[in-house]
Parts: C-alpha cells; structure tokens; sequence
C-alpha cells in the first residue's frame, strides 16, 4: 500500500467563523499535492457542508482525512444528538435547522444530500443519543 | 513578509527575496514596508526616447492625485507640457469596456453556475490563476482598459500622423506595479502594445510642476465621461454594468474572502463580481502620491462636471479584437512534485516537521510561517536548524549556566526550559 497523508482537524461548535478552515486546508494541502480542480472541489465542497453541519447540529467535531495517491477519505464525526430517521434526512430541502439558523442562509436541508452527490464512496453510522460519523470517500484515478 | 497574501517572501542573510512564480504583484509588501525594501519595476522617462510621437495613458486615478484642479482637461494639458504629444485617457477605453461587459457578462454568466469575475486587476487576476483553479474560467475574456487604450490610441495616432505603428510610443501611467507586470508579461494575450509604464509618482511630480501653465492656456482634451472615471473608484466597473446584481470588494484580504466564498459556491446568484487588490480601488494603487479618500472626494468632483459617457463606441465596429486570446489557465505553482505519490511523501515530511516546529510563526527563521518553513525545509530551500527553537536545543547542549542560557534563548522560546 502507498503511503497516506493524514489531516486532523477540530470543528469547534456555535463557531459559524471557524467552519470551513478545516476544508479551506484540505483544499490547499489537495493543490499541492497536484491533485485536478473537479476532485479537490468535490472533496472540499462535501467537507465543507459536512462541516457547517457539525456546526449546527452537534456542537462540533472532528475531521480525519488521509489522502492517498488514488483517492481521499475524509472521516466526520461527531458526538451529536444523532439522527433518528436517516432516510427523511438523506433527502433533499429536510432540515431540522433552528429557524434563526436558516436565516443565515444555511439550512436548505441539502448538506447530507450534498456530501453523497459529490463523493463516490458514503457511509453514516449514526446512534441517537451517541452521535454520527460520516465516512466519504472521493476517487482520483 | 508576513503581510505577503501568496507567501512569495523569503528573508535571506538581513534581504527580503520574492520567489518571481509566487508574485501576483498586488504591491502589498511595498505597502506595508516602512523600510522601503521593495520598489516597483517601472520604466524611467527615457522609456520614450526614439519614438517619433509619444503618448500618455492616464489611469483614471491619476486625476484625483491633485488638489487645486477643477478640471480634467488642465491635467492632460500638463501631460502635454511635459514632453507627451498627444493624451488617451484609459477611462475612454474603460467606458468601451463598459459596453462590452454589459453583452459579455450575460453571455459568460448563461454558462456558469456562479458569478462572472472582473479582469481589470491584474493582481486579482494573477491570484485566481495561482489559487482558485476552480474560478479560472469565470474571468471576464475582455482585455482591461489599459491595453485597449493603448491599442486605440495607436490606431488613432496612425491615422492622425500618418507614421508607422511602431514609431508611435503609448505610454501607461500606472497607479500600482500590478500593472506593470500586466503590460510587460501579459496573461491571455501576446502583445500590450504598451510601449512604456511610467509610475504615477514620479509623473505627478512634473506635471505638479506645469500644473498653473497648463491652467492658464487649457486645451479641451478630456473625451470620457463620469462611467469611464469613475473605474478608479470600488463600485465604479460594476457601476457601468448597469446590473444591480453584483458584489465588489477592494484591498487584498477582502478579495481573498470573497474568492475563499466563491470557491466554495457559495454566493452563486450573483451575475458579476468586482474585485480589486487596491483599498478603496485603484486610487488606492501604491504608486499614488494622495491619500485614496482625498482622491475619491476629488474624482467625484471633477467626474460631476462630465457627461454620463464620451460615447466612444462605433456601432459598426466588430470590437471581438478586444477580448482575451486565451482563457485563464491555472499555474500550479505551490505543487510539491509532478509525480503525486512523490508529492504525497513530501507532504508527509513537512507534517512531520512542523509538529516539531513552536506553531508561532514568528518569522526568524526567514520564511512567513511555520508550515512554510517546513515546506521550504523538505523542499531543500532551508535547513531545519534555521528555526530558532533548534539553535535553542543546540545552545542547551553547550556547557553553560541555566542563567548564561537565559540570555541566549529569546523569551518566547524560554518555557522550553527544563528548570521552568
């Protein structure tokens, strides 16, 4: 096996400021590597919304993200309220956000729907109560 | 060095040095810099000798720089004082650029999922092509002012002198050193036709020096109006869109958030976005001797008195000679190897570096951050032992005192003391 980049990063709650250094990172450290625009984009596009989610929903997190010469992965978890009823919150324009956070702009209920359409691979394990973690997956073949 | 926005500054034996590839020119060191250790590579005036008819391209701006004028034709007619044959305001080919935009932007903008980015600062420009891959092609293809003024006074000069394209000299008269660069080392284009790029400084020393001359006996030269002059102003290029749906944002940092955003898709209903390195726009360009509010006040003053436009299109020209040859392509110049897996190894050595590295960013070591340092490290452009908190470990290796040791190791690199 070739050998791996790995990024960690805190995403701090109630931090709207905060959200997005993770990916801005990640999308830097992704150009250096060389990697084209369309994988760095749909790797920074996914952790960013991955991001403001853990924001609004679950008072922050953590990010892991290894990078290897075919393929990103990127490891979001937290330790939230969980989601209840995966199914209703994969489609798109659900949204449990506080209505003050909707005002801001976010919350259009097309972050998890996002994270899936711009990753080849996605995984949510998620347990009311303990928290979620979303494994995503981006191709660089 | 710090202050640099694409970290191109490394200080080398008491030097600052700019890594060229990294350089977008946007002139903040020169800003910044209360030692002046960086100048602008502008021509001198005799750029202009050997030209059989010399002409002057004022930038907009320049006519906010003097206090006493109430009128814009009393600065072209110093212009002419001072050794210039004949002017072309940039601001005539800034309201043709106008124009153009208002077709180019909605034909651009149907293609695109976000806004369509401004190309009038080169700084701007060269900065997207060095970090935002992703935006390259949301540049407007239409050539800024400057060179379209230069191409139209040519023509123009041609026909009135009846001389040979290449014995008529236009010469730009640069608010900032981003426009320097852009005339001599175009992007999207092969040539300016700009002969020379004089540094709106020293100019406005010898017109300041003719200005009452060329009050008393005025000739009327001034053929823009208030769109064309008010593209020295934030808000003035998107003002001549004619569209309300649009964002501008001056001075560097402001600019790097707003392409951060676009980057990210976010702010996609907008038709058009303004961007300029400068605060305050162009009157803000380093090479301008008045301080960028006065000039703005001033502006607005002389641009009241014109009309709304000095109407410079023709209706039967095709004006597609005007728009950029080629798209903006991406330069990737922060890649850490061509092969990725290559890369990847680098990429693993600077991380590891720079755990072992204070996190401090306090800049001794001659590069503008911690990380940047480990990346000039593994890149082999510095040793791991120009970081002070080395030279610490080494200083603690020598047979001193704890208090000896005290006055060596510099106070932020102290708690690393065992005894504290």
């Amino acid at each position: 096996m070739s050998e791996t980049v790995k990024l960690n990063y805190t995403v701090d709650g109630d931090d709207f400021l905060a959200a997005g250094t993770a990916s801005s990172d990640v999308k830097r450290v992704l150009r250096q590597l060389g990697f084209g625009s369309d994988i760095i984009r749909k790797v920074s596009i996914a952790m960013y919304e991955g991001e403001i989610n853990m924001v609004i929903h679950a008072d922050g997190g953590s990010v892991e993200v290894e990078i290897l010469d075919d393929r990103i992965k990127v490891i979001l978890a937290d330790r939230g309220p969980g989601i209840p009823d995966v199914e209703k919150a994969m489609s798109e324009g659900f949204s449990t956000a506080p209505e003050e956070i909707r005002d801001l702009g976010f919350g259009a209920g097309m972050g998890l729907p996002n994270m899936k359409k711009y990753t080849d691979e996605f995984y949510l394990e998620t347990e009311v109560g303990v928290g979620t973690t979303v494994t995503m997956v981006v191709y660089a073949a | 060095m710090k202050r640099c926005p694409t970290e191109a500054i490394r200080v080398r034996a008491g030097k600052a040095y700019i890594i060229s590839e990294r350089c977008i020119d946007c002139g903040e060191c020169i800003r910044t810099c209360q030692h002046r250790a960086k100048k602008v590579n502008a021509d001198e005036f005799d750029v202009m000798d050997g030209f059989k008819w010399k002409i002057a391209l004022p930038a907009p701006s320049f006519y906010g720089q003097f206090e006493g004028v109430k009128d814009i034709n009393t600065i072209l007619t110093a212009l002419k004082l001072i050794g210039f044959d004949d002017v072309f305001e940039v601001s005539r080919a800034a309201e043709l650029v106008s124009y153009l935009s208002q077709k180019a932007v909605k034909e651009l903008r149907n293609k695109l999922d976000g806004p369509v980015i401004s190309s009038a600062c080169p700084a701007v420009v060269r900065l997207i092509r060095v970090r935002y891959p992703q935006l390259c092609g949301n540049v407007l293809p239409i050539n800024e002012p400057m060179v379209i003024a230069a191409r139209m006074a040519r023509a123009e000069a041609v026909k009135k002198t009846g001389l040979k394209p290449e014995e008529i000299g236009t010469f730009f008269i640069t608010p900032c050193p981003a426009k320097v660069t852009a005339a001599k080392a175009p992007l999207g284009i092969e040539d300016t036709q700009v002969s020379g790029v004089l540094p709106a400084s020293k100019v406005y020393t010898k017109v300041l020096s003719v200005l009452r001359k060329a009050a008393e006996n005025t000739e009327l030269l001034a053929a823009s109006g208030r769109i064309g002059v008010s593209w020295a102003m934030g808000g003035g290029e998107t003002a001549g869109l004619l569209n309300k749906n649009t964002l501008r944002a001056h001075s560097i940092e402001h600019v790097i958030k707003v392409l951060d955003e676009l980057d990210n898709e976010k702010m996609q209903n907008l038709d058009f976005v303004e961007l300029g390195a400068c605060p305050g726009g162009c009157v803000g360009g380093v090479l301008h001797v008045a301080n960028p509010f006065a000039a703005e006040a001033k502006l607005k003053e002389l641009r009241s008195y014109l009309p709304l436009t000095g109407r410079p299109v023709d209706e039967d020209r095709d004006y597609s000679d005007f728009y950029l040859e080629k798209t903006l392509e991406f330069e990737p110049v922060y890649k850490l190897a061509d092969d990725r897996v290559k890369a990847i190894e680098k990429q693993r050595a600077i991380n590891r570096l720079q755990e072992c590295l204070p996190g401090l960013d306090c800049g001794i070591c001659g590069s503008p951050s911690c990380r940047a340092f480990a990346e000039d490290v593994i890149n082999g452009k510095a040793e791991e032992g120009d970081c002070i908190v080395r030279i610490s470990d080494e200083l603690r290796k020598l047979p001193l005192s704890p208090e000896e040791l005290r006055h060596l190791i510099p106070l932020p690199f102290r708690h690393r003391e065992p005894s504290e």
